[in-house]
């Protein structure tokens, strides 16, 4: 299992010393589908591997670095287009970790700009970034009236020159999800940066990594959310952590990922039956880098819309999704 | 993968996997001649893989990814699947190749010196370099040229080449049967067939070559020849790349080298024999 080699990959650099040829193309295949090249290069990073292999490590860096160039140029482009609006630039995921060099941030893939605001401000916010450039991405009227009436973000803008999405967060988790967190404590503790920009704290970093993985969503990519969660705890209290999960709701969803981060990148930690399943989930992926164990995969997928909607609300969903001729994968 | 096959084209390692024998069979006939790679780190990963479960066995039904990937690609039918493989490949470098700024556009070889061609899909680019690869001069590559970030080289990425509707049975009665793959009807792009380059582009594919004329070509009017202006050509060959952005500041330092140091004309042709008078004359005053 090539998901479980890159998984050991990052907890132990030294361990590809032994590996083949058909193991690093494995390893590097799953690194790919996972999107965890760039973090593994930047691992691997003072390791001797093979020439082969550091050309390809050495691409993964460099594309990194300009990922993470654009996304900070991204951000700089929000705090202009918001200026005055006495709203700040609140960073989330990708963009905020290479914003703040944190750990995690190290070579990590980032799609889109994701920003939190107060919901009260989310209006004025979508016409500023509007007369900016940015563009409706979804123009399809369901997606976008489900966005604005059950969502935790506005439906994803694109710029229309840049090419790059912003996500305009009001909270951390869908409002049809159970656990219902503490947006309005989420900006009140942010933490100032840089230039206008502002990170959440420490501990509301990590709840928001384990609310998006575990709370909300397929798993898909989980690997990744994972090795973000392991990075982010190392920079946290215990006993505020706690606290702060408690705040959101999201007790139960901290300590899991506390136990999964700490059973595949840490030493190791006791794993519940719900545990084994997820990791099961997150390491199902072969040495061509597709993914493995479709039944519990699509189980995954069926969980993520049970954890976003209540019964009768995704009936009617899955029935809107089908005539429009949607499929599962 | 059930299937698969390691290639390696010009700086370039692809590893191929299929969920059926014919694509990995196919290639492994038409790649006969290259350097055997068996167990090599590759640079790429590349996956043609059923569209469902179902599509693995009734009416077949190729979706192409690998390391780097579209999710809206189109599926392809079984009986194209060479021509998936090679999309496969294209695609890896495409998206994925940071080593050299990757120009759309053909390339050939006399003396050390480079004549480039880019273009369009059927401006006649690819047949062109073919035809010259037949009389002379070694044929570099049909797609991709690499211009090489330190040095200004063009380098060479001679894969098959992909002949399509007309262009097949020039080429065909040029080379021989030989050399010719099997016949892929009614593709996207109409009917297409791949050519094995000569010896020669095999075996000095690790050779590059001072860029020394850059040719716009144009199938299909009347023979004419124009200048183009340093900015235009600066713009199609943004254009012509697919990393130029990805690459950055030495992408943009070694595209404006190129530029200034190469010079280049368009150039429309009414057949393939006109165009190699009209390639060996400018070669002639301007190489």
């Amino acid at each position: 299992m090539s998901a479980a080699r890159l998984v050991q990959a990052l907890r132990d650099p030294a361990a590809v010393r032994g590996l083949d040829a058909k193991g690093w193309n494995g390893l590097i295949a799953a690194a790919h589908a996972e999107r965890l090249i760039g973090t593994l290069a930047f691992r691997l990073e003072d390791i001797a591997v093979p020439d082969a292999v550091r050309a390809i490590l050495a691409d993964a860096r460099l594309d990194a670095a300009r990922e993470a160039h654009q996304a900070l140029w991204e951000a700089d482009r929000a705090v202009v287009a918001l200026d005055g609006l006495g709203v700040h630039v609140l960073l989330l995921k990708g963009t905020a970790y290479a914003a703040a060099g944190l750990k995690a941030g190290e070579g990590r893939f980032i799609g889109d700009l994701d920003i939190l605001v107060p919901r009260d401000m989310i209006d004025a916010v979508e016409d500023r970034l509007i007369a900016a450039g940015w563009e409706w991405a979804k123009p399809d009227p369901y997606d976008d009236a489900y966005y604005r009436q059950w969502m935790h973000e506005l439906p994803p803008l694109i710029h229309g020159t840049r090419d790059r999405m912003i996500d305009v967060h009001h909270t951390i988790l869908p409002l049809t999800a159970r656990p219902k967190p503490d947006a309005a404590a989420l900006i009140a503790d942010a933490v100032p940066i840089a230039d206008g920009l502002y990170i959440l704290s420490a501990e509301d970093r990590v709840c928001h990594a384990a609310a998006h993985m575990l709370a909300d969503g397929d798993v898909q990519g989980g690997l990744r959310n994972l090795w973000d969660i392991y990075c982010l705890l190392e920079d946290t209290d215990p006993v505020a952590l706690e606290a702060r999960a408690a705040r959101h709701g999201l007790i139960p969803h901290v300590r899991q990922a506390k136990r999964l981060a700490a059973a595949l990148y840490g030493t190791s930690a006791g794993l519940t039956t719900w545990d084994r399943l997820v990791r099961a989930r997150l390491l199902a992926r072969d040495g061509w880098g597709r993914e493995t164990r479709k039944l519990l995969v699509f189980g995954f997928f069926v969980r993520s819309h049970w954890l976003r909607m209540p019964p009768l609300m995704l009936a009617r969903h899955l029935w809107t999704k089908w005539r429009k001729g949607h499929r599962p994968q | 993968m059930k299937h698969s096959l390691i290639l390696r084209i010009g700086p370039a390692t692809f590893r191929i996997g299929s969920a059926w024998r014919g694509p990995i069979d196919q290639l492994a006939r038409l790649y006969a001649r290259y350097p055997a790679v068996t167990d090599e780190i590759a640079d790429f990963t590349v996956r043609l893989q059923p569209t469902s479960p179902v599509r693995r066995w009734i009416r077949p039904s190729i979706f192409i990814t690998g390391d780097h990937g579209l999710a809206d690609a189109a599926p392809m039918s079984l009986s194209h699947g060479l021509l998936a493989a090679e999309m496969g490949m294209n695609l890896q470098m495409a998206l994925g190749w940071r080593r050299h700024l990757l120009l759309h556009a053909s390339s050939v070889e006399k003396d050390g010196r480079a004549l480039v061609m880019t273009g369009e899909s059927g401006s006649g680019k690819s047949t062109l370099a073919a035809l010259l690869g037949e009389r002379g001069w070694r044929l570099m590559g049909d797609e991709f040229a690499l211009l090489d970030l330190d040095t200004g080289a063009i380098l060479p990425f001679p894969r098959l080449v992909s002949l399509k509707n007309r262009a097949i049975d020039v080429m065909a009665g040029e080379v021989g049967e030989g050399r010719m793959g099997p016949l892929l009807a009614a593709t996207a792009k109409g009917d297409i067939r791949h050519m094995v380059p000569r010896a020669d582009a095999v075996a000095r594919m690790d050779e590059g070559a001072v860029p020394r004329l850059l040719l716009f070509p144009r199938f299909g009017h009347d023979a004419d020849e124009r200048p183009v202006g340093s900015a235009e050509i600066f713009m199609r060959l943004t254009q012509a790349s697919t990393n130029y952005v990805a690459l950055g500041q030495p992408g943009f330092a070694a595209l404006t080298r190129f530029v200034g140091n190469v010079p280049a004309r368009a150039i429309d042709f009414p057949s393939g024999e006109a165009a190699v008078a009209m390639v060996e004359r400018l070669w002639e005053q301007m190489a």
